[in-house]
């Protein structure tokens, strides 16, 4: 991609310079060596979960509400593919491989992959000020009509101004809040509200959720959740500037006379 | 590319330093206190160590959730497995009179118990769900003599840290820690839901090992071994699980 591709790049990085965040024009990296370590990191957790969960899914693919939920029971909806197990009725006659063995293993080293890393990038953001700098609406872009002004502009592929490459705009905060402090988190609770021994432990984690099979369930939809933002998140990248993005997410420098 | 800075070498090189001395502590302690699963070996091994430690530090003694009685599954799923042995066929003919559980290892008098032995040794139910790997579940009504009691009566070596369980079918065995075979819920179970153990849920006997998973809940119980080490036990991963590609410790 070369200069054609510069020169549609709006989008991705903001569209309306922060006021609490005047650009820094010096060696500042557009981003941390911490977030761009942590970054890398959730991506590799995320795909290994994403092909072992599915990997786990096969094994039974439908899925129930409450506390229990098998074959013998009312699903609340049943993903038409085949299945690993001989004993699911899903109307196709042949068996997937039974793959639950290292999806599970690596399923749940990913998912340690997951906790530490994010709990490393939530105590660096918190103390760094990451969050609040770059995360947390910025100062005069809280309103709707902020929100709305994002979304026409992107939507209308409209060009904004040199600064996007250096800041987040209102809707890429609350779409990082949501995915960092929502999605994740909710992710984990109801994988953690499967475990039997975890559950033990804690009964209010599952409980709190209506029971193993909801906890289930709202764990297969989160999953989506995730997959849909990393889909347009990857989107977006792409039309603000592939290269110029992996770059700044790489080695941390904004491509700074590109505008991009 | 900026050069690295004095400061910045330095901080990098006690980072570093720590990490791996944090990593070394880390493993001396798991040690000391039993961390360490069978299977901590290979490339899932960290995440098994992680998951297996975070779990017994978590909740050593506590109790798998129980339910009412108006929550026991109308239809519990029976999952098929292979067709019984004729060892099997010619026990359960005869009503599983002949049924023995053989005990053996690290115990003080090694043993072998008929059912009824079992059922005068002591009795506890418990409301559980059996939750299975794949996904699915049930609940059920467990009724069987703990598995401590059997322990007491054969009297358990003090350095004893498994007890590996083993099905009439040869390759079907497995084993747990002591902390899940002194847990007050794990039952060598013969009844459910009022009955007797029927055959395809495991019956005369079936381990009920509630905080973990359905595969550790191995059926056609024959033998228990006590040990201090999974090493010298058939393959020394701790169960046949791991052979199959599956993991030891089944309580996530």
């Amino acid at each position: 991609m070369g200069v054609p591709m510069r020169q549609r790049s709006w989008t991705c990085y903001a569209a309306r310079v922060s006021t609490t965040a005047p650009i820094a024009k010096s060696a500042a990296p557009r981003h941390a060596a911490v977030v761009r370590v942590t970054h890398w990191l959730t991506v590799i957790a995320f795909f290994a979960l994403l092909i072992s969960g599915m990997e786990i899914v096969i094994s039974h693919p439908r899925f129930y509400w409450g506390e229990v939920g098998n074959v013998n029971t009312q699903p609340a909806f049943v993903i038409p593919i085949p299945s690993s197990r001989g004993s699911v009725p899903t109307g196709y006659k042949f068996e997937m491989p039974d793959e639950n063995g290292w999806s599970r293993y690596l399923h749940f080293e990913a998912a340690w992959l997951l906790v530490l890393t994010g709990l490393v990038y939530v105590v660096y953001g918190l103390g760094t000020g990451h969050f609040r700098r770059n995360l947390a609406p910025a100062r005069g872009e809280r309103s709707w009509r902020d929100y709305r002004d994002v979304l026409r502009k992107t939507l209308r592929r409209e060009k904004t101004d040199a600064a996007e490459a250096h800041t987040y705009n209102a809707v890429q905060r609350a779409t990082y809040l949501v995915v960092i402090f929502g999605l994740i988190p909710l992710v984990i609770w109801t994988g953690l509200a499967m475990s039997p021994a975890f559950t033990a432990a804690m009964p209010w984690v599952v409980e709190a959720l209506g029971g193993r099979q909801t906890a289930r369930t709202l764990h297969f939809f989160v999953s989506w959740a995730l997959v849909l933002f990393v889909v347009v998140h990857v989107t977006m990248i792409s039309m603000a500037g592939f290269r110029s993005r992996m770059r700044a997410m790489v080695t941390g420098r904004a491509a700074a006379r590109e505008g991009a | 590319m900026k050069p690295v800075t004095r400061r910045k070498f330095m901080t990098a090189g006690i980072a570093a330093t720590v990490g791996v001395a944090g990593v070394a502590v880390a493993d001396r302690l798991a040690r000391r206190y039993g961390l360490l699963p069978p299977d901590d070996g290979g490339i899932y091994g960290p995440g098994e160590t992680l998951t297996y430690a975070a779990q017994r530090i978590l909740g050593r003694h506590a109790l798998a959730r129980e339910f009412p009685r108006s929550m026991i599954s109308a239809t519990p799923f029976l999952n098929p497995v292979a067709p019984p042995s004729d060892a099997f066929k010619r026990s359960q003919a005869s009503g599983f009179s002949d049924w023995r559980l053989a005990v053996d290892g690290m115990v003080a008098h090694p043993g072998s118990f008929s059912m009824a032995d079992l059922k005068s040794m002591g009795t506890r139910s418990q409301i559980t769900e059996v939750a299975c790997e794949e996904g699915w579940s049930y609940i059920a009504e467990w009724i069987g003599t703990p598995l401590r009691d059997v322990l007491q009566e054969v009297g358990v070596h003090p350095q004893a840290r498994y007890v590996a369980y083993f099905s009439i079918d040869h390759d079907w065995w497995d084993s747990m820690d002591m902390g899940d075979a002194l847990h007050p819920q794990t039952l060598l179970t013969w009844g459910m839901n009022d009955e007797d153990l029927p055959v395809g849920f495991g019956g005369p006997l079936r381990m009920r090992v509630p905080r973990q998973l359905g595969y550790k809940n191995v059926k056609y119980i024959t033998r228990l071994t006590v040990t201090d080490s999974m090493k010298g036990i058939r393959d020394g991963l701790g169960s046949a699980a791991p052979a199959g590609g599956y993991s030891w410790y089944a309580g996530i």
